[in-house]
């Protein structure tokens, strides 16, 4: 029998609460954001007949990323642990978690803001050597505004996180949630969750697709 | 004072708590095939990019499903997780036609 879906739960739940259904609304929402972005990178993207490679600018490409991925997938395991840590009643499992979540959230943002800081960096470089050799304002390619547009948007939906647990890491301090009552830990994990995925995607199509691959 | 949580109601958390590790190994295992898919295997453009967007949609289909328990949840809440998709479906498959046309 097959080990994994032995472990799982197989019983389905009847009902959910307002505010877990309040929260799938709002990361509904929030999605067709995300995809409203999406869908125009794709379409800009496909149209656009000079993309630049992804491997060389932003100029830490892919090992920067691939590490900041990373850490947005052990952050997603140690909220899930957190959860099952008040799950059993167990306040200090849930801080010490939940506190590495956090961590790991800002060691996202930290990571994001050094890549900005070059990546503008080397914008503005160039910048200054097509003013000068052409006496013209460089403008903006679309690979510099959907990046900034789409990882932007995202490290703010980061900080929100980080902030929002910090909110629940705080109560839980406070000894607001036990093994029967502990809603806000369940939410905020969904919504760090639909973080993590909404880089997933993102990883893909801004670090990971070649030029080469849609021009 | 908190709602109760409603994560898998009756059903044992320690049960559970096993699949998370191996999700989240599942998922390092695919972001690492994801950079050898782009880097070291040799293949053609629609295999790059097809082997890509199957291992991604793999990926954030785990998060959803375990770590959001999206697996254990009613079908109200799947509804209103794959609506958002099929409404960027419906709009990226409105724009492509004027997107591939020449220009």
């Amino acid at each position: 029998m097959d080990t994994l879906a032995a472990t799982l739960p197989v019983r389905k739940p009847k009902f959910f609460t307002n505010g877990k259904l309040a929260m799938w609304l709002f990361l509904g929402s929030d999605a067709m954001g995300f995809m409203g972005l999406i869908g125009a990178y794709i379409v800009l993207r496909i149209t656009s007949p000079n993309w630049e490679d992804p491997k060389f600018d932003p100029p830490f490409g892919i090992n920067l990323t691939a590490f900041m991925t990373f850490l947005l997938i052990v952050s997603s395991v140690t909220m899930v642990t957190a959860l099952h840590k008040i799950g059993h009643g167990d306040r200090k499992g849930l801080l010490f978690w939940l506190g590495m979540t956090i961590l790991g959230g800002l060691g996202f943002l930290c990571l994001q803001a050094y890549e900005w800081t070059h990546f503008l960096h080397g914008i503005h470089e160039r910048a200054v050597e097509y003013t000068a050799e052409t006496g013209k304002i460089a403008p903006f390619t679309n690979y510099q505004a959907t990046f900034f547009s789409l990882t932007g948007f995202h490290g703010l939906h980061v900080s929100i996180g980080v902030v929002y647990m910090s909110c629940i890491w705080i109560r839980a301090w406070q000894g607001a949630y036990t093994e029967k009552s502990h809603s806000p830990v369940e939410l905020v994990g969904l919504y760090w969750h639909f973080v993590d995925l909404v880089w997933i995607v993102l990883f893909t199509i801004i670090y990971l697709l070649p030029d080469s691959v849609v021009n | 004072m908190s709602e109760p949580a409603s994560t898998a109601p009756g059903v044992d958390q320690a049960q559970v708590s096993h699949p998370y590790y191996r999700i989240f190994g599942i998922l390092t295992v695919l972001t690492i095939a994801e950079i050898l898919w782009v880097y070291v295997v040799p293949h053609s453009r629609a295999m790059l990019a097809g082997g890509l967007g199957i291992m991604a949609a793999a990926k954030a289909a785990l998060v959803a499903l375990y770590y959001m328990h999206l697996k254990y949840e009613s079908k109200l809440l799947w509804v209103v997780a794959l609506f958002p998709l099929t409404l960027v479906v419906v709009m990226i498959a409105g724009f492509l036609p004027d997107a591939l046309a020449p220009y």
